[in-house]
C-alpha cells in the first residue's frame, strides 16, 4: 500500500496577485514530503472550500496580503461547517495586524504566519498540528 | 468511529458517496489512495454501481495545453447538461517524497458547479499501479453519479499510457512546434489514440503537425473501423472544443454499435484481475518463502555457483505445484 | 601593453604579500553574485571611457541622462498614496503637497486594479484597503478636487483597466478646463509584468499588449506630454527575482512593446521619447547602482543601434525609482527607516529622475501619516543634507561599480539570448520561463536567509522578543459600504441608455480591432463604471487563466 501522505491545499483568496510567499510555502511543504494542491490566484472562499473537500485535504493554507483578512478567513471557516468538513484545519498567512490575528485565531484559525516566518517553522508547525490530527482522526477507514 | 469495524465505516462512507456527499467521495478517494485493505471494502461496496460513465483519458506531452483543453471541454459537456468528475493524475512528481499538483488552476471556475467534480492525484508510490488506483477513483466517482468521468493525465511516460489505457476513449493533445514530437511520441501514444487533438491550432507550424500525423494514420492498418479523427483547437480562445465533443461523442457510439466498448472493458478487466492476483501470490506466497534466512542462504548457494537460479527457484514453488 | 603587465605583475605581488584573510562569511550580493575583495584598472580594462562611459548627457548615457543631472533640477518626490475613498485620498494628497511633495502617485485598491466595481462579490473586503477605490468618472473627479491637472502631474499605477483610467483622467481634466495635450504624468500601463510577476490581469497576454499599444498610440497623437507606459521591473523584483533578472526581463518587456508599436505602423521616434522606467531599489547597495547604470546604457543603445531612433530623446532611459518593499521587515519596523535611506540614496547616486521611499510600517499596512512624512524627510534629507547631489554620477570611474555596470550589461544580454531562443516574451510567458525563474530566486533566498548565509536584521539575528509597538493605519469597514452606496446611487441617476450605447461601441470596437481609447472616453464621460466597461473589452478579448507554475 502506498503511504498515506499529508495533503495540503494552498491559496490565494480575494484580487491581490502577490503570490511569491505561497509559492516558497507550496514548494517547501513539497519538499518535507507533502502532498501540495494549488488552486492558483483570485479564489472566491466557495472556490477554496469547495477544491479542499473534493480534494479531501487535511488543511488549507490561505495567504491574504490584501487587507481582506477580516473578512475571508471567517468566511472560509463558516463554509467548511457548512460543508461539515470542520476537521479541515484552517491556517494562513499574510500581512495581519496583531489584534486581527488573535481575532482570527479566537474565531477558529488554527495558526497564521506573519511576514518574516521561516518556511521550516510552517513546515514544522503543519507536521506537529495537521500531522498528528490527521494520523490520530483521519475518518477514512484504513 | 474508533469502535465500529472499518467495513462498516466504508459501508457507511459509500452510503454517503451514493447520495451524493462530495466530502464521502472525497475521503473515499483519499482511502483508495492510500491503498491497503480499506481498498476492498470499498470497491466491494462501489463496484455495483459502477459502469455507467464513460471514461475519456486525455493525454500528451507538457505544454500541449491538456488542462486548458479539460477546462474547455468541462464548459462544452455541462453546457450539454453533461456531469463532469476530472481526475488530473500527475504521474511525473517525484516517486517518493511530495509533489505540487497544480493542474487544477486552469478549471478553478467550474469550481463551484455541483455537478463538477475536480480531484488531483500525485505518483506517491502506488504500488498496486497508479493505473489501478486512478481507475478505482473514476469509479467512485461513477458510483456516485457523474456521466462523464476525464482522466488528464501528463506526460507521455509508460505510466501515463498506463492510466489512458482504462479509458473507454483517449484523446492525444499534441502542440504544434514540437519539432520531430510527433515521432518522439509516436512509440505507444499513436497507437493508443482514439482522437488526436491539434491545440494551439493558430501556431504557424499547426498544419505541419497535423499533416505529420495523418502521415502515421496512414500506415497504421490496425484500425479499419474507426480511423482517429484530428481536431484543431485553440483552447485558450475556446475555440474547437465543441468539434472535440461532437467527436468523443462518435466515438463513444462506435465503440457501443460496434460492441468495441464490450471488448475493451472485458479485456481491460481481465487484466485487472490478473494483474490483483498477480500481486496476491506475489506476497501471499512468493514473499513469505523469499523473507527467510533459507532463502539468504540459497541465494549464497547460487552467488557461489553451488546451485542455479533455476533449482533454486524449484525450491520455493516447484514446478508441478505451480502447473496444478 | 607593457603598462597593463607591470600592473598585473604589481597586483600579483601584493596579492603574495597580503594573502586574502576573509571572515567566515558568503562575500556575494543579495541576488547571490560573488564579489571580488579587491577592483582596480585591471577589471575595467576592457572598458573605453568614451565608447561605454561617456559624459552625463551623452550616448551611452551611463553616467546619467542629463548633463548636469540635481544641479539643474532634482528628482521628483513622488510618494504613492491612496486608501479608502476618493474624499480620504484627496485630503492625503493636499496633506502631501502641501509637505512640499512634488508629483502625486496613485495607489489603488485591488478592484479597481482588476477592473471590478466595488459592489461586485468578488470585491468583498477589499474596497479601499490598499488603495483608492475608483468606479467611475464621479470618484475620479472627487479624487483630484483642487488640484490643478495643469501644474501637478501625476502617475498612476494601474495596468490591466489602464486605458480606461487614462481616460478618466482625460476626462477629468476636461471638466477641469485642462486640453488632454496639457496633461502631464505616467500611466504605469505595463501589463506584461502582470503575467510575469505581479499578477493582476484581465485579457490574454496578446490582447493585453494591444490594448497598452492602443494607449501608446494615442498619446503620441493627443498627449505629446504625457507618459503612457512605465515600464516595471520593480514587482519582478517583488516577487522575488534577483537584481540582474529584474533588468534584464524588464527591459525585454520594454522591447516588446517597441515593437508591438512599430507593428501597429507606429514612428520609433514619435513614441519612445515617451517610454519609461520603474525599478526597484533594493537593498544591496553597489549591486543597485550598477543595475541603474547598465539599465541606461543598454536602452541608450538597443534604441539607436538595433532600432535605429534618431531623436536622442528616443535613446534615454527615463526612470522611477521605489526602494525596496520586500526588504522591510515587521521586527523592529523602526529599522526600515533607516534601510529605506539607503536604498533612496543608491536609487539618487544611480541617477533616478523620481522617487518613493517607502514608510517603515508598510510592512505591517497602510502607511500613517507620520510615517509617510518621516519617508519624504529621508529624500529631503539625502537632497538638501548629505551633498551628494553636488556632482553628476560620483561613483562613476570607481573600479568595483564600472566592473559591476559591465557585468550586469553582459548578464542582461545573456538573458535577451534566451528570451529570443524561447520565441519572445509572450511564449516565454505562456511557457512559464520567467515565472519560474523567479519562483527558484526567491524560493533560494529564502533557503539563505533560514540557513543564516544572508542576514536580516532583526528577522535571522540580532533579534529582540519586543512587540511590534507602532501605530497602524486601520480602514473602517464603513468605506466599503459608504463606496458601494455611492456607485449604485451613481447606477440609478445616470442615463442609462447612453451608458449602454458607449459599451456597445467599445465592444464593437475591440471586435473590429480598432483603437478604442476614443469609445472608453466616450463611455466615461457617460459614467459607466470600470467593471462595465472591462467586461465590453472581456466579451471580445478574452480573459486569462493562469498558468500553475509553483
Amino acid at each position: 500500500m502506498s503511504e498515506p501522505r499529508l495533503r495540503i491545499l494552498m491559496a490565494k483568496a480575494g484580487l491581490d496577485g502577490h503570490d511569491r510567499g505561497v509559492k516558497v510555502v507550496a514548494r517547501a511543504l513539497r519538499d518535507a514530503g507533502m502532498e501540495v494542491i494549488y488552486t492558483g490566484l483570485h479564489q472566491t472562499p466557495e472556490q477554496v472550500v469547495r477544491a479542499a473537500v473534493d480534494e479531501d485535504v487535511d488543511a488549507i493554507g490561505l495567504s491574504i496580503l490584501s487587507g481582506a483578512h477580516m473578512t475571508i478567513f471567517p468566511r472560509i471557516l463558516e463554509l467548511l461547517r457548512e460543508q461539515e468538513a470542520e476537521d479541515i484545519i484552517l491556517f494562513g498567512g499574510g500581512t495581519i495586524p496583531e489584534d486581527d490575528l488573535q481575532e482570527l485565531k479566537r474565531m477558529g484559525v488554527a495558526e497564521l504566519f506573519t511576514p518574516g516566518a521561516y518556511t521550516q517553522e510552517i513546515v514544522e508547525w503543519v507536521r506537529e498540528n495537521v500531522g498528528e490530527k490527521a494520523a490520530g482522526g483521519s475518518a477514512a477507514p484504513s | 468511529m474508533v469502535t465500529e469495524t472499518t467495513e462498516e465505516a466504508a459501508a457507511r462512507l459509500v452510503e454517503s458517496l451514493l447520495k451524493g456527499n462530495r466530502r464521502a467521495a472525497g475521503r473515499v478517494i483519499s482511502a483508495i489512495e492510500d491503498g491497503g485493505d480499506a481498498v476492498e471494502m470499498l470497491m466491494r461496496a462501489l463496484y455495483p454501481h459502477t459502469g455507467r460513465a464513460s471514461i475519456v483519458g486525455i493525454t500528451g506531452p507538457p505544454g500541449a495545453g491538456k488542462s486548458t483543453v479539460v477546462d474547455e471541454l468541462i464548459r462544452v459537456m455541462r453546457a450539454d447538461g453533461r456531469a463532469v468528475a476530472v481526475l488530473a493524475v500527475d504521474p511525473n512528481s517525484p516517486f517518493s517524497g511530495g509533489a505540487v499538483l497544480g493542474d487544477r488552476v486552469r478549471m478553478m471556475r467550474h469550481a463551484t458547479d455541483p455537478e463538477v467534480f475536480i480531484r488531483s492525484m500525485g505518483a506517491r508510490g502506488h504500488l498496486g499501479g497508479l493505473a489501478l488506483a486512478s481507475h478505482n477513483a473514476l469509479l467512485a466517482l461513477d458510483a456516485m453519479g457523474f456521466s462523464d468521468l476525464l482522466a488528464e493525465t501528463v506526460g507521455v511516460g509508460q505510466s501515463e499510457l498506463e492510466v489512458a489505457g482504462t479509458a473507454d476513449t483517449t484523446v492525444v493533445v499534441v502542440p504544434p512546434g514540437l519539432g520531430d514530437g510527433v515521432q518522439a511520441i509516436k512509440a505507444g501514444i499513436m497507437e493508443i489514440a482514439d482522437i488526436f487533438v491539434v491545440n494551439k491550432a493558430d501556431h504557424p507550424q499547426a498544419d505541419r503537425v497535423v499533416a505529420d500525423i495523418r502521415d502515421v494514420l496512414r500506415m497504421d492498418l490496425k484500425r479499419p473501423e474507426w480511423t482517429p479523427p484530428i481536431v484543431k483547437t485553440v483552447a485558450t480562445a475556446g475555440e474547437g472544443l465543441e468539434d472535440l465533443w461532437i467527436r468523443i461523442r462518435q466515438h463513444r457510439r462506435y465503440l457501443e454499435e460496434s460492441g468495441e466498448l464490450e471488448r475493451r472493458r472485458r479485456a481491460r478487466l481481465e487484466q485487472e484481475i490478473v494483474e490483483i492476483a498477480e500481486r496476491r501470490l506475489r506476497e501471499q506466497v512468493l514473499r513469505p518463502r523469499t523473507a527467510t534466512p533459507e532463502f539468504r542462504a540459497m541465494l549464497t548457494d547460487v552467488v557461489e555457483r553451488r546451485m542455479n537460479p533455476y533449482e533454486a527457484a524449484e525450491q520455493i514453488v516447484p514446478k508441478t505445484a505451480a502447473a496444478g | 601593453m607593457l603598462k597593463d603587465r607591470t600592473l598585473e605583475d604589481d597586483y600579483r605581488s601584493w596579492r603574495e604579500s597580503h594573502p586574502p584573510h576573509n571572515r567566515d562569511w558568503d562575500f556575494t550580493t543579495l541576488s547571490g553574485e560573488e564579489i571580488a575583495p579587491l577592483y582596480s584598472p585591471l577589471d575595467i580594462a576592457d572598458e573605453s571611457y568614451t565608447r561605454d562611459v561617456g559624459f552625463p548627457g551623452q550616448f551611452p548615457y551611463t553616467r546619467g541622462i542629463y548633463a548636469n543631472m540635481y544641479r539643474g533640477r532634482l528628482w521628483t518626490m513622488r510618494q504613492f498614496a491612496g486608501f479608502g475613498t476618493a474624499r480620504d485620498t484627496n485630503r492625503r494628497f493636499h496633506y502631501l503637497l502641501s509637505q512640499g511633495m512634488t508629483g502625486l502617485s496613485v495607489a489603488f485598491d485591488n478592484p479597481t486594479l482588476m477592473g471590478v466595481d466595488s459592489d461586485d462579490l468578488r470585491a468583498l473586503g477589499e474596497v479601499g484597503r490598499t488603495g483608492v477605490a475608483i468606479d467611475s468618472l464621479a470618484d475620479m473627479e472627487v479624487l483630484f478636487e483642487g488640484i490643478p491637472l495643469d501644474r501637478v502631474s501625476t502617475s498612476m499605477t494601474i495596468n490591466a483597466p489602464a486605458a480606461i483610467v487614462l481616460a478618466m483622467y482625460v476626462a477629468v481634466g476636461e471638466k477641469q478646463g485642462v486640453p488632454a495635450g496639457q496633461l502631464t504624468g505616467t500611466l504605469q500601463n505595463d501589463i506584461l509584468k502582470e503575467y510575469i510577476a505581479q499578477k493582476e490581469w484581465i485579457y490574454p497576454p496578446r490582447q493585453g499588449v494591444k490594448l497598452v499599444v492602443d494607449t501608446i498610440e494615442y498619446t503620441a497623437q493627443h498627449m505629446p506630454k504625457y507618459h503612457p507606459v512605465s515600464i516595471s521591473g520593480y514587482h519582478i523584483r517583488e516577487a522575488g527575482s534577483t537584481a540582474l533578472q529584474e533588468l534584464a526581463f524588464t527591459m525585454a518587456d520594454g522591447l516588446s512593446y517597441v515593437d508591438a508599436s512599430l507593428e501597429r505602423g507606429l514612428d520609433i521616434d514619435s513614441f519612445a521619447p515617451r517610454l519609461s522606467y520603474f525599478w526597484n531599489s533594493h537593498i544591496d547597495f553597489f549591486e543597485e547602482i550598477a543595475k541603474f547604470r547598465a539599465a541606461r546604457r543598454l536602452w541608450a543603445r538597443l534604441l539607436k543601434e538595433k532600432y535605429g531612433a534618431k531623436n536622442p530623446r528616443s535613446w534615454l532611459m527615463r526612470f522611477h525609482t521605489q526602494t525596496a518593499g520586500v526588504s522591510l521587515t515587521a521586527q523592529q519596523p523602526e529599522n526600515n527607516i533607516v534601510r529605506t535611506a539607503l536604498e533612496a540614496l543608491a536609487a539618487v547616486l544611480g541617477g533616478t529622475q523620481s522617487l518613493h521611499t517607502n514608510s517603515m510600517d508598510e510592512v505591517l499596512a497602510l502607511p500613517t501619516e507620520k510615517a509617510v512624512e518621516i519617508a519624504l524627510r529621508t529624500q529631503q534629507i539625502i537632497a538638501y543634507e548629505t551633498g551628494v547631489v553636488n556632482t553628476v554620477d560620483p561613483l562613476g570611474g570607481a573600479y568595483f561599480v564600472e566592473a559591476m555596470t559591465n557585468r550586469m550589461e553582459e548578464g542582461a544580454l545573456e538573458y535577451f539570448r534566451r528570451i529570443e531562443e524561447l520565441g519572445g516574451v509572450l511564449v516565454g510567458i505562456e511557457a512559464g520561463f520567467f515565472q519560474r525563474e523567479i519562483a527558484d530566486a526567491a524560493f533560494r533566498y529564502q533557503r539563505e536567509l533560514e540557513e543564516r548565509r544572508k542576514v536580516m536584521v532583526g528577522v535571522n539575528d540580532f533579534v529582540n522578543d519586543q512587540p511590534i509597538d507602532i501605530p497602524i493605519l486601520k480602514i473602517d469597514p464603513e468605506v466599503e459600504r459608504e463606496q458601494i452606496r455611492r456607485l449604485q446611487e451613481l447606477k440609478r441617476t445616470r442615463d442609462n441608455d447612453r451608458v449602454d450605447r458607449t459599451l456597445a461601441a467599445v465592444r464593437d470596437a475591440a471586435a473590429r480591432d480598432e483603437n478604442v481609447m476614443p469609445y472608453l472616453l466616450e463611455s466615461v464621460r457617460a459614467y459607466a463604471t470600470i467593471q462595465e466597461m472591462s467586461d465590453a473589452m472581456k466579451a471580445v478579448l478574452g480573459s486569462y487563466r493562469e498558468p500553475a507554475f509553483v
